[in-house]
């Protein structure tokens, strides 16, 4: 089927199977290589995008699912202002390690702060739990993301 | 004044990591490439009988042992793995054949075509039915001073037994590897630890000469382990794919495959025989430690040594009988993960002394100190302590930072705290540094200066702390020393990414280096220091009787552990970690604390929640749904501090730490529940239902 939908906020038109995952139909047809296969089945967040600014597993999203909607990945959210401030967060933190799953914490923390500019402790550890790190233990993750909003008062 | 280098610095790689501008071995493209997909098998132990393949299309090729130019054997520490099965097989998810083309649907077509016929035979899984039929695949024993006599006198003898299950990587970049040949040139690229044992492997199974074979490693998504020998496996796979084909091949895991087939944990038990005398000191242990190690020896023999050679943990007992074993089941392999065998024994013995204090009504704390390790006593292989131990200054600080003593007399039931002590002895085990005789290069290069080693960036931090290393000896800034890609045309050996041992060993290779470096700086616009690894001159160990010591030094640690059990549900919460470590000097503060509290998690997981059976030799737990690891809703706060104690041999005194980190948690939790409960506990995972059963049992 022919789908339409915007990627990164520009238009995109093409011929799918409409149950192809969309994680395939960005890494493998327009090369958004940011967006991570960790485990295929919903757990590990490690593919999560923004589709109309919530976070999503893409490995669950059959292409069929995404006509008209805006799908953000990783190589279009990191011209952001939103994205610079959660860099300089993650930077400072020491939240990366391996850097597989983080891709996808990014994307999931815009989600968060999207929906909630000030969470507690709580609700950024609730926020992110979708999403699997097996190198940090978590806790500069979420210091990082701390010190992203401290950052970024008043931009979400 | 110079800052400190325990200062943290950026990491090197955070940055493209967090663009999303890495590239793992999954997002590469290679002209014409061709994908594989691996046939396994289905049957725990059996013979092939026949294979039936479809019609093949065009394009598509079938690769199995007939196409190994070589030998068809990954070599590692024992070679017994095939490459891919010959007459039989000896487990479910061992490699039987690659399917190989251009399109991924194409070939799961033609693999759901394919009829492989087994002949079953009579499998054997658990380690007690193992012990019973005597599947061994290697028995060691070591003793110190005369355990038997020690007995004899002993006035009281406790006994007990403990027991720890799988773990599972669950490295979030599943495994992944390419070949291509480039003229006449076979190049390997993936997720590894340790190129230079793929490249080994590849030398006896494609039966090519070493200089036409380079190892490449690709920006890796974590290991822990489980990067370490597995990698010479499918290495070798798509290797001999590329072979028969000549079109670049590329075999990337999904998670179920990965779970399925990969090498994991070591479940283990571990006995205890313990003699006391009369004011209640043990004086003797017989310990026996048991350990699964799948369907083919492989690397375990080595993780065994470990274990038993870390299985009195930080405590002097002067008459010592030890056993290990390794045991054949028809399961996947076990094989190397952060620890390499120690965690479990040390969570053994962490619970033996925990129990013995109860039961002589000692407090446990109180009672590990009475035996406790100091500087130049002998340790369990007869060797020596060489370095100065903190450990009275690590527990002062994790009971003073945690309140320790005074929760454990106000926690009410389903409260709990414990507390673990314990060591990791850095770098390869016996004389392993020295048969590797890890080499470096340092080069000049006006005003840049390149490094050549071997180990990797997975993770840990490699990538940042070396270079830090040479900048900081040579005071330069970090920009203006290079990583030398990691491969093997282009570097030298300097060992495996492995043993807690690149900052120790590798770090302090290239300290040497840049300190030689800066003496001669101004000689010439380029040249180059090389260095080789010499042990140092005073340790001593002989590999036949397992007499000397088993390790140049160690690192130091304390965990304490705060839980809360639901009386209902028997959930058990993790509410407070407080972790001190000694590991020399931190060379980054910052990537230090994040290894330090990866591994607690890690240690949580293997614990508690990472459930991992198997029935009939299928593995219940298959994909990360039924698998879990903890998210950030499971983890608690964790507190971490070091205690300063410099390594003469270390770069500015650094030791190990990668490993240490996940010893302590497990004891330091069950200690805790036990504590919560008022029960011992014996085994780990420590699941809810466990927890009901143990409160309920009167």
């Amino acid at each position: 089927m022919i789908i339409e939908f915007t990627l990164n906020n520009e238009k995109v038109k093409m011929d799918v199977e409409p149950t192809m995952r969309v994680l395939d139909l960005l890494r493998n047809d327009l090369g958004m290589s940011s967006v991570k296969e960790g485990c295929g089945e919903g757990e590990c967040g490690a593919c999560v995008i923004l589709v109309d600014g919530r976070a999503m597993n893409s490995c669950m999203l059959p292409a069929g699912a995404i006509v008209n909607r805006s799908i953000v990945t990783l190589e279009g959210f990191k011209h952001t202002e939103q994205f610079k401030v959660i860099e300089a967060g993650l930077l400072k933190a020491g939240s990366v390690q391996c850097g597989f799953c983080t891709p996808g914490f990014v994307m999931a923390i815009e989600s968060l702060l999207n929906q909630n500019p000030d969470p507690t402790d709580e609700e950024i550890k609730e926020g992110l739990s979708g999403n699997l790190c097996r190198c940090t233990g978590y806790n500069m993750i979420i210091k990082g993301v701390r010190l992203a909003i401290e950052k970024g008062a008043g931009l979400w | 004044m110079k800052e400190s280098i325990s200062t943290s610095v950026l990491r090197v790689d955070s940055r493209k990591k967090i663009r999303g501008e890495a590239e793992y071995i999954s997002d590469w493209k290679f002209e014409n490439m061709l994908y594989a997909k691996t046939v396994r098998s289905t049957k725990a132990k059996a013979k092939i009988t026949a294979i039936k393949l479809p019609d093949i299309p065009k394009d598509y090729y079938v690769v199995d042992r007939n196409d190994v130019p070589g030998v068809n054997r990954m070599r590692t520490v024992v070679s017994d793995h095939p490459i891919f099965a010959e007459e039989d097989v000896q487990y479910i998810g061992q490699p039987i054949l690659l399917v190989v083309g251009p399109d991924r649907e194409i070939i799961y077509k033609i693999v759901s075509q394919i009829e492989i016929k087994y002949q079953e035979e009579e499998a054997l899984f658990t380690l007690e039915e193992a012990e019973k039929r005597s599947t061994v695949f290697t028995d060691y024993n070591y003793k110190k001073s005369d355990p038997k006599k020690a007995f004899e006198q002993a006035v009281r003898i406790i006994e007990d037994e403990y027991s720890t299950g799988y773990q599972e990587h669950v490295y979030l970049e599943p495994q992944g590897i390419a070949a291509e040949y480039k003229d006449d040139t076979l190049f390997v690229y993936g997720s590894m630890q340790c190129p230079f044992y793929v490249k080994n492997a590849l030398l006896e199974t494609m039966a090519l000469p070493e200089e036409k074979i380079r190892v490449v490693q690709t920006v890796t998504g974590g290991a822990f382990g489980g990067k370490e020998e597995f990698p010479s496996l499918n290495g070798c796979h798509v290797a001999v794919a590329t072979h028969k084909t000549r079109q670049p091949v590329v075999m990337i895991y999904d998670r179920d495959e990965d779970i399925l087939c990969s090498t994991k944990r070591h479940p283990s038990i571990t006995r205890f025989k313990a003699g006391l005398d009369e004011y209640d000191q043990i004086i003797a242990l017989d310990i026996d430690v048991l350990l699964n190690a799948g369907a083919y020896n492989g690397l375990s023999p080595v993780v065994l040594q470990r274990a038993i050679f870390s299985a009195t943990n930080v405590y002097n007992i002067e008459h010592l009988n030890v056993r290990g074993r390794n045991f054949m089941t028809n399961l996947v392999p076990s094989g190397a993960y952060r620890g390499f065998g120690a965690p479990q024994t040390i969570f053994g013995i962490e619970m033996m002394f925990q129990d013995i204090a109860l039961i002589l009504g000692i407090d446990p704390l109180e009672y590990k100190m009475r035996h406790l390790l100091k500087q130049n006593d002998p340790t369990c292989t007869g060797g020596s302590i060489h370095e100065e131990v903190k450990m009275k200054e690590i527990v002062q600080k994790a009971v003073e930072q945690s309140d320790y003593y005074n929760k454990l007399k106000t926690n009410k039931k389903y409260q709990g705290i414990g507390i673990s002590l314990f060591l990791h002895g850095c770098g390869f085990t016996g004389k392993g540094e020295t048969l590797i005789k890890g080499k470096i290069i340092l080069q000049k290069n006006k005003d840049v200066v390149i490094l050549k080693v071997s180990s990797v960036e997975m993770g840990q931090g490699a990538e940042t702390v070396l270079p830090k290393i040479v900048a900081h000896t040579l005071d330069i800034p970090i920009e203006k020393v290079i990583y030398e890609t990691v491969d093997t045309g282009l570097i030298p050996d300097s060992g495996p990414t492995v043993a807690s041992r690149t900052t120790m060993i590798v770090g302090g290779l290239l300290r040497e280096c840049a300190l030689e470096m800066k003496a001669r700086w101004d000689e010439a616009e380029t040249f180059e220091v090389s260095k080789i690894y010499k042990h140092p001159d005073f340790l001593h160990w002989d590999d036949d009787t397992f007499h000397g010591d088993a390790y140049p030094v160690h690192s130091w640690g304390a965990n304490v552990a705060e839980v809360e059990i639901d009386p209902i549900t028997y959930e058990l919460t993790i509410k407070k970690i407080t972790a001190v470590f000694d590991v020399g000097v931190p060379i980054d503060e910052r990537a230090l604390i994040g290894q330090m509290q990866g591994g607690i998690v890690q240690g949580i997981g293997w614990a508690t929640i990472e459930v991992m059976k198997t029935a009939n030799g299928k593995l219940i737990q298959k994909n990360l749904t039924d698998y879990k690891i903890p998210t950030s809703m499971d983890v608690p706060g964790i507190d971490c501090d070091f205690v300063l104690n410099p390594y003469e041999f270390g770069p500015f005194g650094a030791k190990c730490a990668g490993e240490l980190s996940f010893v302590g948690s497990p004891p330091a939790v069950a200690a805790a529940v036990e504590n919560a409960l008022g029960k011992p506990i014996k085994d780990i995972p420590i699941t809810p239902e466990m927890l009901m059963e143990i409160d309920n049992d009167h």
